[in-house]
C-alpha cells in the first residue's frame, strides 16, 4: 500500500471547505483529488476544487525577472529567495468524514482545525470513499468558484484512476449523475462529455 | 431471461386500471411481452398478474427533444435505465399468497393493489402451477403460457357447466382448439358431446392447412364416439366408419325450423306467419301440402294468405325440400338414436359431408337440438321430481354460431334459449364462430369461458370482451396475439385471463398423450 502523502497544512477552515497551504511551492494535489485532514477522532475528507500560487505578502506582487535568463528554472536558481516569498494554496470542499472508523458521506459536525495536516488519500482510501456516490450531491450543490461540471468531472476522473476497471466505475458514476441531474440535461451532458473514458 | 427474474418496481396504479411498473436497468423493455405473467411481492400479499402494456419513459422531456448521442456506448449505457427507462403495465388479478385465506383456499381475486415500490418478478413455473393447477381428473392441459413450459389447465368440470365460446378469425386455429376441447371433455368424461360438424373435421381425420393429415375423435376414442352422417357418399369416400346415416322426414320439420331460416331462404315476415297458419291447418304433412298447392285458389277455406307471400314461401320451401337428406318420411327416428347414444355416454359427431350449405346446417342443427332439448328438459324435471339420476351433462357444439344467435333470431331459436338458461337442464353450448359481433350481446354475456384466437375487427373484439372488467387491457393483448396457435382464455374455467400457446396436436406423440395408458395397446396401429 502506498504511503499516505502529506501535502500541506490547514490555514483556513469552515464547515463547507478548508484551505491548506502546501509545504513545497507548486506541490499542489491535482484538481478533484481526494484529500483528508484529522481533528482528533474526526477525519475530514475533501475534494480539491481550487488552487493558487501567490505572493506571501499581499502588497508585494511578483514581477517578471527572466529577461536575462535562458531557462525558467534559471530564474529560481538566480533568486532562490523567490521560493520563500511565494506560497501555493489549495481549497478543498468537505465531502464527508470518518468518525469511529465509520465513513459518512455528509458534512462533519465540526470544521477542520487550523494547522491540521492535510494528506493526499491513497488509492485504497479513494476506493473505499467512492463506494458511495452521495458526495456528488454535495459538490453539485456547493456553489464553488470553479464550475460544477468541471469539478465533478475532475473528481470522478481522479477517483477512477484508483480502479482497475475505470469504465465500470465511470458508468456507475454517470448513472448516479443521470438521476441527480435528471432535470438538468445540459449539465449532465457536459459532465458526461468530460468523463467519457 | 431467467425464471423469477426481477423486472422492476411498482411506481403507481389503481385497482381499476392496474399498476405501472418501472423496469430495472437490467430488464430490457424489448423482452417484455404482453400476456406474460408476473408476480408482485407486496408487503403483506403476493399478487399475480399479466403484462398488458409496455411503454417508454424519460425523466426529462428534453431528452426526447434533444436525444443524447447514444452512438457513444458510454453515454448509451449511462442513460439507459436512468434518464430513459421502460415501464410495463400490469393488471394484478389474483392474490396467491401472504394472507390466511389464500393459504387455505388457494388463489383469491384481488381486492387491493400492492404498495409503492413493491418488487415485480417474472412468474415462476410454480406460481403458474399454483394458479392453473396441474393436470388431473378434472383439469385438462390446453396449452402453455407465453415463454414458459408450465401447463395451463382448464377446469373442465366448471367449463361444461356454462356455455362457452371459441372465437377467432378464419385460419387462426379455432378448429384445432375446438378439437382439443372436445378431446378434453371426452378424456375427462366431463360431459357427453353432440357436435354439428359442418366441415366434417371432428369425427374423422381431415387435413390441416399444411396438408398434413390430422386425426380426430373417432380415431382416438373409437369406443366413445359415434359418427352420424348426412352424406353417406362423402363419408364412404373419406373412408369414415359411420354409425348412422341421418335422414329427415318432411313431417319432422316444424314451423319454428322455417322461421329460423327466414334470412337464408329470403322469406318475408308474412311468409313465416303463413307457415304457422298452414301447419295448423295441414298438420304433420304441411310442408309437402304447401309445396303442392297450385296457387291461392287452391288454399283451404279460411286461410288468408296473399298470393306473393305464398309464392315466396313455396320458393323457399322448395329449396328446403331439395336437400338430399330430406325424405317424405324417415323410417328411423334420428333424435331417438342420438339420445340413445348420448344416454349411454357415447359422443355423437354429425357430419354434414357435402351439404355445407348454411340452410342445411341451420335446419338440421335446430331441428335436432330442439327435440333433444325437450327430452333433456323432461328428463331433468323428472329427475328433480322423483329424485332420480340427472341426465348426463351435454355439450352441443355449433359452428357459424352467429347464424343461430344473431339478435334477430336468438330469442326464437333453441340455441338462444340454451345459451340463456339451459345450464339448469344440464345442456350447454360450445359456440364456434369467426364473427362474434354477429352474436346477440345478451347471449354473449352469458358465455362462461371464452377462448379467442386473433381477432382484428374492432367490433368483434368489443363483442368478445363485453362484460369483462379490465376490457381495455385485454384488448391490447387480444389484438397482439399471433395468428397461429395462440389464444386468450378468460372466464369461468380459468382463474385469470391467460394467453396460451396451444398444446401441440397432430403428431404421434400428441395423440399418445391424450389416450390413457391402459388403452394404449388397443389402438397401437394408430401411430404406426
Amino acid at each position: 500500500m502506498q504511503e499516505t502523502q502529506r501535502v500541506g497544512e490547514v490555514i483556513q477552515a469552515s464547515t463547507r471547505d478548508f484551505v491548506a497551504q502546501c509545504y513545497e511551492l507548486y506541490q499542489i494535489p491535482p484538481l478533484g483529488s481526494l484529500v483528508k485532514t484529522k481533528d482528533q477522532s474526526l477525519e475530514l475528507y475533501g475534494v480539491v476544487y481550487n488552487a493558487a500560487t501567490t505572493s506571501l505578502e499581499p502588497g508585494r506582487h511578483p514581477i517578471a525577472r527572466g529577461r536575462e535568463e535562458k531557462t525558467e528554472e534559471g530564474i529560481y536558481q538566480t533568486s532562490p529567495q523567490l521560493l520563500k516569498l511565494l506560497k501555493s494554496e489549495f481549497g478543498a470542499v468537505v465531502v464527508g468524514h470518518r468518525q469511529d472508523k465509520r465513513l459518512y458521506h455528509y458534512l462533519p459536525p465540526t470544521p477542520a482545525r487550523i494547522h491540521g495536516f492535510v494528506y493526499q488519500c491513497t488509492p485504497a482510501e479513494v476506493m473505499e470513499f467512492s463506494q458511495s456516490f452521495d458526495f456528488l450531491n454535495i459538490i453539485i450543490n456547493a456553489r464553488l468558484p470553479v464550475s460544477t461540471e468541471e469539478l465533478v468531472a475532475a473528481a470522478l476522473r481522479q477517483m477512477s484512476q484508483a480502479y482497475e476497471d475505470q469504465r465500470a466505475f465511470l458508468v456507475a458514476a454517470g448513472r448516479e449523475l443521470a438521476i441527480l441531474l435528471s432535470g438538468n440535461l445540459s449539465q449532465l451532458k457536459a459532465i458526461l462529455g468530460r468523463i467519457r473514458p | 431471461m431467467t425464471e423469477n427474474e426481477r423486472l422492476g418496481i411498482v411506481v403507481s396504479g389503481s385497482l381499476n386500471k392496474g399498476v405501472e411498473v418501472r423496469l430495472d436497468k437490467s430488464a430490457s423493455v424489448e423482452d417484455m411481452v404482453v400476456g406474460r405473467f408476473v408476480t408482485i411481492e407486496g408487503q403483506k400479499r403476493r399478487f399475480f398478474g399479466m403484462i398488458t402494456d409496455v411503454s417508454l419513459g424519460v425523466t426529462d422531456p428534453t431528452l426526447t427533444v434533444v436525444p443524447p448521442d447514444i452512438s457513444d456506448p458510454f453515454i448509451a449505457e449511462v442513460i439507459a435505465g436512468t434518464g430513459t427507462f421502460g415501464t410495463i403495465h400490469v393488471s394484478p388479478s389474483l392474490v396467491i399468497g401472504g394472507d390466511a385465506v389464500t393459504m387455505l383456499e388457494g388463489p383469491q381475486p384481488v381486492k387491493t393493489i400492492p404498495s409503492h415500490f413493491s418488487e415485480v418478478r417474472l412468474a415462476s413455473q410454480r406460481d403458474v402451477e399454483l394458479v392453473f393447477g396441474t393436470e388431473d381428473e378434472k383439469r385438462f392441459f390446453i396449452g402453455t403460457p407465453l415463454d414458459m413450459e408450465t401447463k395451463v389447465c382448464l377446469n373442465l368440470e366448471e367449463f361444461v357447466k356454462r356455455s362457452n365460446g371459441v372465437f377467432g378469425k378464419s385460419g387462426t386455429g379455432k378448429t384445432f382448439l375446438t378439437r382439443l376441447l372436445l378431446i378434453g371433455m371426452l378424456q375427462k368424461g366431463a360431459a357427453v358431446n353432440l357436435v354439428f360438424d359442418m366441415h366434417s373435421e371432428y369425427g374423422w381425420e381431415s387435413r390441416d392447412e399444411r396438408g398434413r393429415k390430422v386425426k380426430a375423435l373417432k380415431q382416438l376414442f373409437s369406443s366413445q364416439v359415434a359418427v352420424f352422417t348426412l352424406d353417406e357418399e362423402s363419408s364412404r369416400r373419406r373412408k369414415v366408419t359411420t354409425d348412422f346415416v341421418v335422414k329427415i322426414g318432411y313431417d319432422e320439420i316444424e314451423p319454428e325450423d322455417v322461421a329460423l331460416l327466414r334470412q337464408t331462404l329470403n322469406l318475408t315476415e308474412l311468409a313465416v306467419e303463413a307457415v304457422y297458419q298452414l301447419a295448423r291447418r295441414f298438420g304433420k304433412g304441411w310442408l309437402q301440402d304447401t309445396v303442392n298447392l297450385k296457387g291461392i285458389d287452391d288454399l283451404p277455406e279460411g286461410l288468408n294468405i296473399h298470393e306473393s307471400t305464398l309464392q315466396n314461401l313455396q320458393r323457399g320451401l322448395a329449396t328446403v325440400k331439395r336437400l338430399p337428406f330430406l325424405v317424405p318420411h324417415s323410417p328411423d327416428n334420428t333424435v331417438k338414436r342420438i339420445l340413445g347414444y348420448l344416454e349411454r355416454g357415447t359422443n355423437v359427431v354429425l357430419e354434414f359431408g357435402r351439404y355445407t350449405d348454411i340452410t342445411a346446417y341451420i335446419l338440421v342443427a335446430n331441428l335436432l337440438t330442439r327435440r333433444i332439448h325437450a327430452r333433456y328438459r323432461e328428463a331433468m324435471e323428472r329427475a328433480t321430481g322423483e329424485g332420480t339420476a340427472q341426465p348426463r351433462q351435454l355439450v352441443i357444439t355449433i359452428e357459424e354460431a352467429h347464424r343461430f344467435l344473431n339478435p334477430e333470431v336468438s330469442s326464437k331459436t333453441i340455441f338462444g334459449t340454451i345459451a340463456r338458461e339451459m345450464r339448469k337442464y344440464n345442456v350447454t353450448l360450445l359456440v364456434v364462430d369467426q364473427r362474434p359481433s354477429g352474436i346477440d350481446s345478451e347471449v354473449m354475456s352469458q358465455v362462461g369461458t371464452k377462448i379467442t384466437c386473433l381477432l382484428d375487427d374492432e367490433r368483434d373484439v368489443d363483442s368478445v370482451l363485453t362484460g369483462v372488467p379490465n376490457k381495455g387491457e385485454l384488448k391490447s393483448v387480444l389484438s397482439k396475439l399471433e395468428s397461429k396457435q395462440q389464444a386468450l382464455i378468460f372466464g369461468h374455467a380459468v382463474p385469470v385471463a391467460v394467453v396460451v400457446r396451444t398444446r401441440e396436436y397432430g403428431s404421434a406423440q400428441s395423440y399418445k398423450d391424450f389416450i390413457p395408458k391402459e388403452a394404449e395397446k388397443d389402438i397401437k396401429g394408430l401411430w404406426e
